[in-house]
């Protein structure tokens, strides 16, 4: 049983390593699957008092809550950027742009990847102004004023970064901007579980990041088309 | 001992004190430099250029060790031996990020800016106005300045904000700029009555995470970035870099702005001024007819 499973795999990375010299798919089709989930205690997602803003308060029928530490039942993780950090190199910049929308005095999404050189459009769905502050470090920091009824805010971000972004007028709005060099990214739903398609065969390190508790790491190596799982745990503090 | 051999013994050791005495001082005057692997300009090349004026930044190093590195500190990030005892705290030049410039939030500023900060300084801070030295010195610090950060090596400063000829001081002008401070929020921080008691105020920090107040209208202070009407257009438009004060170029139209400009004038109750005395006069005839600037009055207070 053994022997027969390990003659299979072996036949498997041979056909692969076959289709990477002989075939070379022009998008790979391998998957990387898997689940976040933290142990320890993390803080409490606690309701936001909008009241000093009416005209957003009265948008959430009950408060929405913080979400720098969003947790889901089964000790899920939501708001994780997956991401491949090494051996996906020269991935194109997508002519496609990425939106970001204000609405309701809160970042839609909260967490918004996309890569370097993409370009991103910001959106004022409010009947308030909002100023957009990306504190950038990396790349440049700047920090434009959106009343309500602007146009969209068109830009893009150079370098690879983990760019915190606030509205100094309403502090409780908060978010990220997370700038990737590769194509090949994200994001984990209330399940903590996600999905990264579309991998060539080949050696990657997947990277998982989470605003409060940083990144974790591990090497997944992808044969032909299969599909691999990778799961992450953080280790949870309540501040 | 002789009176003589006390004489030289003292002389001696005067010597052997003042030496190490300079020694300790010059070790902590040391300007250091970036590391090369950043990219930032080098110091035997970079120059500014200021009206006709051509800055070293060879030359403006000295000057700065001399009186710059007290605050700025040796590595120019703005942790100089003072730094712990001031607030705001020193710029951290190594971030290439300026409060006061004449180009779009995000760019660079112009040599320019950088000269008129050194020549103004900063008011309600603890940088002096460097006008004292001659306009070569300060065209020579502009150049070393620039060489604290890579950004200056790889990117241009960006295009100066155009400020077109300033509008008629009506009370016409006065009103709508009261309408944009409502629907603009510049309430939320700066208050209803310009008095920097806004409901999100005590929230702010800056882009390093430390406290920072709004400016306060009623006070009559000078602003940061120069006094004229000019400044104050060019102040919110290109907004400050490293503060919460957004840059409101995208999304006010010139004459609008101008209209902000000598409303704002109107806040300022302990500096006499034109637009104030217009608006006394104003408001004593109309005063009761005003809707209140504040979280009461949706959309515009005019």
């Amino acid at each position: 049983m053994r022997m027969k499973f390990f003659a299979a795999l072996g036949l498997t990375v041979a056909m692969g390593s076959a289709m990477m010299v002989f075939a070379t798919p022009p998008a790979g089709s391998g998957t990387i699957t898997g689940k976040v989930t933290y142990t320890g205690t993390p803080p409490k997602m606690r309701p936001i008092d909008m009241s000093k803003e009416p005209s957003c308060a009265k948008q959430h029928a009950t408060p929405i809550l913080t979400q720098n530490v969003a947790t889901g039942p089964g000790n899920t993780l939501q708001w994780v950027v997956v991401y491949i950090s090494a051996g996906d190199e020269g991935t194109s910049t997508p002519s496609q742009s990425v939106r970001y929308d204000q609405k309701g005095c809160e970042y839609l999404p909260h967490v918004l990847p996309m890569q370097a050189g993409q370009q991103l459009q910001i959106f004022n769905d409010d009947q308030t102004s909002h100023n957009i502050h990306p504190l950038a470090k990396t790349n440049q920091e700047w920090n434009k004023s959106q009343p309500p009824g602007s146009p969209p805010i068109d830009t893009k971000w150079d370098k690879p970064e983990f760019i915190s972004v606030k509205c100094n007028i309403h502090p409780w709005m908060h978010g990220y901007f997370v700038v990737l060099k590769t194509s090949h990214y994200a994001v984990t739903g209330e399940d903590g579980s996600f999905s990264i398609s579309g991998l060539p065969p080949g050696k990657y390190t997947v990277t998982a990041w989470q605003e409060q508790y940083s990144s974790k790491s591990q090497d997944v190596t992808i044969a032909g088309s299969e599909s691999k799982t990778a799961n992450f745990v953080f280790t949870a503090t309540p501040y | 001992m002789t009176l003589k051999n006390f004489a030289v013994t003292f002389a001696l050791g005067s010597v052997v004190l003042l030496t190490a005495g300079a020694r300790v001082s010059t070790a902590q005057s040391h300007v250091n430099s970036p590391d090369p692997l950043l990219g930032a300009p080098s110091v035997a090349t970079e120059t500014s250029n200021v009206a006709g004026v051509t800055g070293h930044a060879e030359e403006g190093k000295h000057l700065y060790r001399r009186f710059c590195i007290g605050c700025h500190g040796p590595d120019g990030n703005g942790q100089g031996m003072n730094a712990q005892w001031i607030d705001p705290q020193p710029r951290d030049f190594t971030e290439a990020t300026f409060k006061c410039r004449s180009t779009p939030t995000g760019t660079l500023p112009t040599d320019e800016d950088l000269y008129n900060a050194i020549t103004r300084g900063f008011v309600t801070t603890n940088m002096p106005s460097w006008r004292p030295l001659s306009p070569q010195q300060r065209a020579d610090l502009v150049a070393f300045v620039k060489t604290w950060s890579p950004r200056w090596a790889h990117e241009k400063p960006g295009t100066p904000l155009n400020i077109p000829p300033e509008t008629a001081i009506t009370i016409e002008s006065i009103l709508h700029g009261r309408g944009l401070y409502q629907k603009l929020e510049c309430w939320k921080c700066h208050g209803p009555t310009g008095n920097a008691d806004g409901p999100s105020a005590a929230t702010l920090t800056d882009s390093k995470g430390i406290p920072i107040k709004p400016f306060n209208f009623s006070t009559g202070d000078r602003f940061m970035c120069g006094d004229t009407n000019r400044d104050l257009y060019r102040i919110f438009m290109t907004g400050l870099d490293g503060s919460p004060m957004p840059s409101f170029a995208d999304v006010i139209q010139p004459n609008d702005a101008w209209d902000l400009v000598h409303f704002l004038r109107t806040l300022q109750v302990a500096l006499p001024n034109q637009e104030l005395t217009l608006w006394q006069s104003y408001k004593a005839a109309h005063g009761k007819e005003l809707k209140p600037i504040g979280p009461d009055t949706a959309g515009g207070a005019q």
